[in-house]
């Protein structure tokens, strides 16, 4: 039984070994935990996000009436305040904006983002919403830290207000809460604390529409733990009960 | 020797069976009279583990195969679709990719078992040939099936390693177009991809697998202590004496390894399916772009090990082809360890420190270089990846004298506890 319990710390030890090294990369200047459990949130989400990604972003693998079910909403909430470019709850959320005229105006079509924070990870899209900059060498007049020359605008001015890049990193670092080393210099319509709630619940909403089953297939591992547990114990019982006889 | 219908005289439906096809004597011949050494550890496991996972592809891999669309436009958004839209399709999406790389975790283990036990000496050389050949098809079943899903990783994976093809001299450049179908990678390689993933490969991989267990049936199995239950046979019965049926003790005995593995396996499905980016890579949630290289492309995890010693190896003449001899002269070198090992005792429990010693090394050996071929190159990284390719190679050739500057210990005529 010893030398099994060490075969099997060793077989987990391979396949975990990989969950805890993969961690590294570029260090970000926020980190954050999506909670796709949090409905409300998620809700909040889903109405920001079609009020200012969907107009350039697509979801096209995700369909509206999934969001209505998974989020509880309800259709008619559903169809009057997500859905403004299809009638269909079954489509998909396209964007409203002409994919080759897109080219011409940012250089680059806005990509699909669906997948974005399975992608690039949570915290990478956390920080990229948070760390617009004002940059005068840029054609948009904004520049972001996790992406530098991005050619996305940042939209959600108006509610962040703008921030100006701070040399001498490390002093600032120090300081206190703001992970990156920005300053606010005009605040927009919501204080610095309200925005990261709000990006918060949009990060929130990206990482549930990443991938919608997952709440459902964590549901399923739970009860399949403890029936397998239960299925260890008869076949270990099982066992003993036929090799009594061997010596 | 006249074949003899129905030698167990059964009578009813099983003996109107029996009369014209073998099935008490398969089931008495492969299970209840099979009759396997009873001194297993837990390394016995990953044998019938393996078959485990192999039945565990096919079925959901059947079943992926119905709603996948092999076709460069449609196949990432298919896998989005299975994963969304398809009943259950995300958990049978991530038993596919989790059952992969179990594949290969449980593979490894066996094979370490065989080397540790000596289960690839004489009589059993021929399972072991087997077994490699089944490791071979395996990596290229694992191989066009990581193309699938067409994401960057798939896509860029794919171009790195179909374009090791063309190191070879004069046929190099024709060759890759051949494999490929196209001059970059693309909707024929998808689909002919696809064909071989779904159809030629596993039909040859479950043909091994067969004749692998024909094999071991044959000569039966080695033990953890190497001696051979049948040179000590019952004189009445000729049952060995150290031998018990595999059907129901082996079993059943299999049966808590197997729940044990699920406990692992469905907790990586539904907790860690991503398997912290090594099951599922991030780069591949984007779809393939010919235009847009990731950052840093790696081979999946379990090529880890070879991809590593491809790039260890220097450039010759301005060609990678020494790189590419290196990484398949290590998988073929596995093939002769029945003929390099001239150890006359079997098992690690009995052989002396030294082999002790670098046996233990060879399997830090390929963990290290598993882990570098996930990392970028560096210079350290590259020494180390050096150092390592070469002592995966020195270890087969120790094996073929070390025996002779050690002193082993006494080989029991009986299995022990």
């Amino acid at each position: 039984m010893k030398r099994l319990a060490k075969v099997l710390t060793a077989f987990a030890g391979v396949m975990l070994s990989g969950a805890a090294s993969a961690a590294g990369g570029h260090a970000l200047p926020y980190e954050y935990n999506a909670d796709v459990s949090n409905v409300a949130s998620l809700q909040r989400g889903a109405r920001d996000f079609m009020a200012y990604c969907s107009g350039c972003h697509s979801m096209k693998y995700l369909r509206y009436n999934r969001i209505g079910k998974d989020l509880q909403i309800p259709e008619d909430l559903l169809k009057s305040s997500l859905m403004f470019t299809s009638d269909k709850v079954g489509d998909q959320i396209h964007s409203a904006m002409p994919v080759d005229k897109a080219k011409t105006w940012f250089g680059q079509t806005p990509p699909d983002l669906t997948l974005e924070t399975r992608a690039r990870g949570v915290s990478w899209v956390y920080s990229y919403l948070r760390t617009f900059y004002v940059d005068p060498k840029r054609p948009l007049g904004v520049n972001n830290l996790v992406l530098p020359n991005a050619s996305m605008p940042h939209v959600l001015w108006s509610l962040q207000g703008w921030q100006v890049k701070v040399e001498h990193e490390g002093e600032h670092a120090a300081e206190g809460h703001h992970g990156a080393p920005l300053k606010l210099v005009q605040q927009g319509s919501m204080t610095p604390d309200e925005y990261e709630r709000f990006v918060g619940d949009l990060v929130n909403f990206m990482a549930y529409a990443a991938e919608p089953g997952k709440m459902h297939r964590t549901a399923v591992g739970y009860k399949a733990m403890v029936y397998l547990i239960v299925l260890l114990v008869l076949c270990y019982l099982l066992k003993k009960e036929f090799w009594r006889d061997i010596h | 020797m006249a074949i003899v219908p129905n030698p167990y005289k059964t009578t009813g439906l099983l003996g109107w069976i029996d009369d014209r096809f073998p099935l008490t004597k398969l089931w008495r011949d492969h299970l209840t009279e099979y009759y396997a050494p009873k001194n297993f550890n837990a390394w016995y496991y990953f044998g019938s583990l393996a078959l485990l996972v192999l039945v565990n592809q096919l079925i959901s891999g059947i079943v992926l195969a119905m709603h996948f669309k092999p076709s460069a436009a449609e196949a990432f958004g298919s896998v989005e679709y299975i994963m969304r839209d398809v009943p259950w399709g995300n958990v049978i999406r991530y038993m596919h990719s989790t059952g992969a790389s179990a594949f290969f975790i449980v593979v490894y283990l066996h094979m370490y078992r065989g080397l540790i036990y000596g289960s690839f000496k004489k009589p059993r050389e021929l399972i072991w040939l087997f077994g490699c050949l089944i490791f071979l098809v395996l990596m290229a079943e694992a191989f066009v099936g990581y193309v699938l899903p067409w994401g960057q990783m798939s896509y860029w994976g794919a171009q790195v390693i179909i374009s090791l093809f063309g190191t070879i001299p004069v046929i190099g450049p024709d060759l890759v177009v051949w494999i490929q179908g196209d001059y970059i990678p693309a909707d024929a390689t998808l689909n002919r991809f696809f064909s071989l993933h779904v159809v030629a490969l596993p039909f040859v991989l479950v043909g091994l697998v067969v004749a692998h267990l024909i094999a071991l049936h044959e000569v039966g199995s080695n033990n953890p202590d190497g001696v051979e239950i049948k040179k000590h046979k019952d004189p009445e019965t000729h049952i060995p004496l150290d031998g018990i049926g595999f059907h129901p003790y082996y079993t059943v005995k299999d049966l808590v390894g197997v729940a044990m593995f699920l406990i692992i396996f469905v907790g990586v499905i539904c907790f860690a399916p991503d398997g912290g980016g090594y099951f599922l890579e991030k780069p591949n949630f984007q779809e393939a772009n010919p235009l847009v290289t990731p950052e840093h492309i790696t081979p999946a995890w379990y090529f880890g090990a070879f991809y590593a010693m491809l790039r260890a190896t220097p450039s010759m003449f301005g060609s990678a082809l020494p790189g590419v001899i290196v990484m398949f002269g290590a998988v073929l070198i596995i093939f002769f360890l029945p003929w390099l090992d001239r150890n006359p005792v079997k098992s690690i429990r009995y052989k002396g420190n030294l082999t002790k010693i670098v046996t233990l090394l060879f399997a830090i050996d390929f963990l290290m270089l598993n882990y570098l071929g996930m990392q970028p190159a560096s210079v350290l990284y590259t020494m180390l990846s050096r150092i390592g390719s070469v002592y995966y190679f020195l270890f087969f050739f120790l094996l073929l004298f070390i025996h002779n500057f050690e002193k082993s210990k006494p080989v029991p005529e009986r299995v022990t506890g």
